[in-house]
Parts: C-alpha cells; sequence; structure tokens
C-alpha cells in the first residue's frame, strides 16, 4: 500500500502534465482506471524486507550491521532466505507516523519508511557490488523547463518508493 | 558532445550536451562508434513509454571504443573495441547471477518507479526514461557505462562493426524468444514481425533446430528480407487470414512456439486495430496487443507463446480462456543479453549469423532526426538506421 499512495501521489504530479503529452501523463492517466486494493491496515508498522545475494555472516559478520543500515533509527532483523537466495534482511523505522502526518512527511521528503527503504536498497548493493549505481541524471541534460519541474518532483518522490 | 535528444512526442533534435563523466569507479566512458534505431525507441517516441523529459538522450544498441575507466574496472581497458548490452547489469545479485539480466536488482538508480508500476524492480536501460534509471543514451559521441566489466564484450577480430552492432540488443533479444520459448529440434516456430527483432527471432528458431519458421509482416521488403537472409517462410497478413494460413501450413496443429516481436503498437487489418486504437486514444487501454492476442489464438495445444514486443501497461480482450483451456505457457521479458552476447558474437565470428544486413541505412549523428522518421514511417525499405557519430 505504501506503493499504491505514492503511486497516487505520482499521479497527482504527473497529471499536470497531461496538456504536454509526456509519456508518464499518459501512463498514468490510463492507470487510474484499475480499481485499488483495499488499505493496507498495517501500513505504517510493516517490516521493509530485502534479500541480499550473500551469507548472513557476510551480511552481518559478528553480529555487526552493515553500513548504511547501522546508521538508521530502525529495528533491523534478519534471516537465512530460503534455497540459495542468500540473506532476508527486514527494517522498520522506530518512530511510527500514521494518517496525515505520515503524508505530511512524506511530502517533506522525511519520512522515516523511505529512509529505511533507501537504506536497504543502498545495503544491498553495497554488500553485492561494492557500490551504489549513480544516475546520468547528476549531470543534467535536460532544459529546466516548468512541467519538467512537476515531474521532477513526482519522480523523485517515486524513485524512493516502491512496494519494498 | 553532439547527441540526438528526445524533446516530446514525436520531436527529436541533435544538442550539444555535457561529456558523461564516470560517476561509479566500476564505470567506464566507451567513444561510440555506431548507435542504430530500435523499435523500442519508437514506444518513446510516440510518447507510450512514462517518464522522459525533454532533452533525454535516446539511443541503446550500440558498439565503440572504451576510452577512459575506473579505478575498480578489471576486465577492459582504454581501446578496446567493445559491444555492449543495451539492458545493464550488475552481475552479482540474485538475478544476474541466475542469468536474468533484465531483472538486476542493482543497476535502476530509480527503482521506485518499475516497482510501483509492475510490483517489481527491473534492471537499467540506457536512453529508456527515467522508469528506467535515467541513463544517457548511445545516439551521442560517448557514453558512460556502469559496471562495464560485466555490460562490454570485446569484439573478436574479424568481426565488423556492423555485424556486431546488433549482438547489442536485436539479436540476443531474438535468440531469447527462440530460446526461452523452448524451441526444440523438429518444432515449427511462427514469428509475428520481421523488424530487426522478428528477423533474429526467427534466424535463431533455425539454429536451434526448428525444421519450419514462418514469419508474419506487411511489408513486401522486410518480408522479403527474411526469405532471404534468414531462410524462413513468410505470411503478408495484410492479404490472407494469418491463424487460418498457419494452420493449413502446420497439418492443423498450428506453430509448436510462437513468439511476438511487435509490442505495444501494433497493427491490423481488422476492427481491432479500430477497437484498441479508440481506447488507446481515450487512455482506457494502454497497449495495443493485437499480435499477441493472435499468437495465443494460433499457437498449438500445449505450445508456448513468448512475448518480445515492449509492452508498458494494462491491455484488454486478453484471450485467458484460450491460454488456460489449450494449456499454453506465456513468457516474456527485456532481454538478457549477457546471457547470449559471447555466444552470438562466436555464430557471427564463424559465419552462421550475419545481423549487418538490417543495417538498411547509415548515417551521421546529425542526421538522427531523419533516420528516426524513415525508420518509423518504414520509408525506403527502411530496417534499422546506423547513425556514425565519427563517419
Ligand atoms: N524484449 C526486449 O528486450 C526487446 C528488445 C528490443 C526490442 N524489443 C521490442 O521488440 C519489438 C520489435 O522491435 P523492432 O526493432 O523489430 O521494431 P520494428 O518497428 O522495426 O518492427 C516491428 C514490426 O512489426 C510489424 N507488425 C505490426 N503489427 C503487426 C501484426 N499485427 N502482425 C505482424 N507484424 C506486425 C511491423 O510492420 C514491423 O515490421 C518492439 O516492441 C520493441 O520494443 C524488445
Ligand atoms: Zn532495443
Ligand atoms: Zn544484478
Amino acid at each position: 500500500m505504501e506503493g499504491a499512495k505514492a503511486m497516487k501521489r505520482l499521479v497527482a504530479g504527473a497529471a499536470a502534465l497531461a496538456a504536454a503529452g509526456l509519456g508518464v501523463a499518459r501512463w498514468a492517466a490510463s492507470h487510474r482506471r484499475v480499481p485499488s486494493a483495499a488499505k493496507d491496515p498495517l501500513e505504517s508498522s510493516r517490516w521493509l524486507g530485502i534479500t541480499i545475494n550473500r551469507p548472513p555472516d557476510e551480511v552481518a559478520p559478528a553480529g555487526h550491521l552493515p553500513e548504511p543500515l547501522a546508521r538508521v533509527d530502525a529495528e533491523v532483523r534478519m534471516n537465512r532466505a530460503p534455497g540459495d537466495r542468500g540473506t532476508e534482511i527486514y527494517a522498520r523505522p522506530r518512530e511510527h507516523r500514521a494518517g496525515a502526518d505520515a503524508v505530511l512527511a512524506r511530502l517533506r521528503g522525511e519520512d522515516p519508511r523511505t529512509t529505511v527503504r533507501t537504506a536497504l536498497r543502498e545495503t544491498k548493493s553495497l554488500l553485492e557490488t561494492g557500490d551504489v549505481l549513480r544516475s546520468d541524471e547528476e549531470i543534467a541534460t535536460t532544459r529546466p523547463t516548468l512541467p519538467g519541474k512537476v515531474l521532477d518532483m513526482a519522480l523523485g518522490r517515486a524513485a524512493e518508493g516502491g512496494r519494498l | 558532445m553532439k547527441a540526438l535528444c528526445w524533446q516530446g512526442v514525436n520531436e527529436l533534435s541533435v544538442e550539444q550536451v555535457p561529456d558523461p563523466a564516470i560517476l561509479n569507479a566500476q564505470d567506464a566512458i566507451v567513444k561510440v562508434t555506431a548507435s542504430t534505431t530500435c523499435g523500442s525507441d519508437l514506444h518513446l517516441l510516440g510518447g507510450y513509454i512514462p517518464a522522459m523529459r525533454a532533452g533525454d538522450v535516446i539511443g541503446h544498441e550500440f558498439i565503440g571504443e572504451i576510452v577512459d575507466v575506473g579505478p575498480e574496472v578489471s576486465r577492459h581497458r582504454p581501446g578496446d573495441r567493445v559491444v555492449v548490452c543495451s539492458i545493464i547489469g550488475c552481475g552479482r545479485c540474485w538475478a544476474c547471477r541466475h542469468d536474468e539480466w533484465s531483472l538486476c536488482e542493482n543497476s535502476n538508480p530509480k527503482p521506485g518507479v518499475t516497482d510501483l508500476m509492475w510490483g517489481g524492480t527491473t534492471a537499467g536501460i540506457f536512453g529508456y526514461s527515467h522508469a528506467m534509471g535515467g541513463f544517457r543514451g548511445s545516439h551521442a559521441e560517448y557514453i558512460r557505462v556502469p559496471f562495464v566489466d560485466y555490460n562490454a564484450f570485446t569484439v573478436p577480430e574479424g568481426v565488423s562493426d556492423l555485424d556486431a552492432l546488433f549482438a547489442s540488443d536485436a539479436a540476443p533479444t531474438g535468440w531469447m524468444g527462440a530460446e526461452l520459448g523452448g524451441v526444440r529440434p523438429g518444432d515449427v516456430v511462427a514469428v509475428w514481425g520481421c523488424g530487426g527483432v522478428g528477423q533474429m527471432a526467427a534466424r535463431a528458431a533455425l539454429l536451434l533446430g526448428a525444421e519450419r519458421v514462418i514469419a508474419i509482416d506487411r511489408y513486401p521488403e522486410r518480408l522479403a528480407m527474411a526469405a532471404r537472409h534468414v531462410g524462413c517462410e513468410v505470411i503478408d497478413y495484410t492479404s490472407t487470414d494469418v491463424t487460418a494460413e498457419l494452420r493449413e501450413r502446420t497439418g492443423g496443429r498450428g506453430p509448436d512456439v510462437c513468439v511476438e516481436a511487435v509490442g505495444m503498437e501494433a497493427d491490423s487489418t481488422g476492427i481491432q486495430r479500430v477497437y484498441d486504437g479508440i481506447k488507446q486514444q481515450l487512455r482506457l487501454e494502454q497497449d495495443r496487443p493485437i499480435a499477441v492476442r493472435e499468437a495465443i489464438h494460433a499457437c498449438r495445444k500445449g505450445g508456448s507463446v513468448f512475448v518480445l514486443g515492449v509492452f508498458a501497461g494494462f491491455v484488454d480482450k486478453f484471450p485467458l480462456g484460450a491460454l488456460m483451456n489449450k494449456g499454453l505457457t506465456l513468457r516474456g521479458a527485456q532481454q538478457h543479453g549477457q546471457r547470449y552476447i559471447p555466444k552470438l558474437l562466436d555464430l557471427i565470428a564463424k559465419g552462421d549469423l550475419k545481423p549487418s544486413y538490417l543495417a538498411t541505412h547509415t548515417m551521421t549523428l546529425d542526421e538522427g532526426p531523419k533516420g528516426y522518421d524513415m525508420f518509423k514511417h518504414k520509408k525506403d525499405g527502411c530496417v534499422r538506421a546506423v547513425f556514425r557519430p565519427w563517419a
């Protein structure tokens, strides 16, 4: 449901772009017609889980949490993943926010769940590849148009979001 | 440097953009020597792929020369002539280790977008929107290649630039459709679409031992090309009923494996084109699955259908009843190129595969907008336009 919420935000931002004919607006506009599932009653307290393709003793040698997860204010647990899949690692913020409070925090970019989600993804990438891939967007070729700015806002949030 | 940029729906222009830079220690900078149009770019041009921004550099099927490497690159060095897979893999996540490279879990710095759209993150792709990572494309003088040890392959001496070029995307995509579609010796295989991807799928099916391969399209020059270079049978879908024709050519069974290489902008002579066209325009449907529907109907009982054509969202009138009751297997994927490129380069070196014939038009990067106009509208028999930034 985290995803559905973020999707709605993406749709809201993207709807403004419909006139500009950008693909994201088209995609989002037709997506809106898909019935959404019931709201997740556990939305703000669910564990965020990710699977790392490394054995548990490499993910947390001598019980030490890997960076950058270690720096986040979160409860963390982990276990060996089924089969040959490595290690399942779960985290959730110690600080729970719900309702309007959570929405506002997310809009301000201060959602603790987003912070945990990003930390999980970066921890996985560091352990598996030794690095966190950066996007070419850092060297912009894009012209700063107004629709572009709206899209940036919508995408900026969505990119950190996701089901995870 | 110079690059071909997306500016809006059906709008491209050549611009001066900043040079790429090494942003991660496992990156390389590649000087692009040839880069080609792909059917997937037409979906970007048409505005069917979300998250494009004015100024984005497009292009993803390319070869070039490594000119700079990050400090943690070990398998390549400046001077290497390489073909680069259009899809970026990290080489070490569970998906990459299991040769499902387009499902890589570490190569898309914007994972939230595909996670939300599809319920799972997918790999980064060069020049293919901010949903696929915001990587700059290859229709440019230079390009940054992340995780280059895993994504670039040295081209053997004796393999020409234009043959190696299509080992980046069209050839591995076609190979994947035939292989993961389950083609076995003695099979009858039908392929929808005679663009670069469909022709490569048809050729792969023959090399995997198919006894008969039948390719379907409407453009006489593409059908003639498939007959001549692939060595397969063809059907012009505007002059006949494809399903009836396939039944008549296969003892009433239908093809064992059906490969769809058309995608979300599929065309038809019948009422379906009108139905899907209107729904797509009204945003009631995102993609036009005309060839997928036909493939499912035509496929023999117990057979398999592989969707190579790109789809982004939801489709209508999906023949789930036929799929279920005929016991079909349906699969699809963005290409797992890293799994096939070494083998394809071998096949090219041995002369079993010669994809360079797909390059019907070679031009400079400045002619990019004209190249896409020809490719999109199939003008002058254009199958692929190839840009040579340094020619
Ligand atoms: N899965 C992947 O990784 C991957 C990689 C590359 C390309 N693609 C996709 O493969 C598809 C084909 O790419 P391409 O470069 O060959 O494009 P292309 O535009 O050159 O070829 C598509 C062909 O399909 C034909 N066609 C349209 N409607 C048809 C129908 N109803 N029946 C039969 N043929 C029909 C067209 O006439 C055209 O010749 C595109 O959707 C592209 O996005 C997928
Ligand atoms: Zn492509
Ligand atoms: Zn990977």
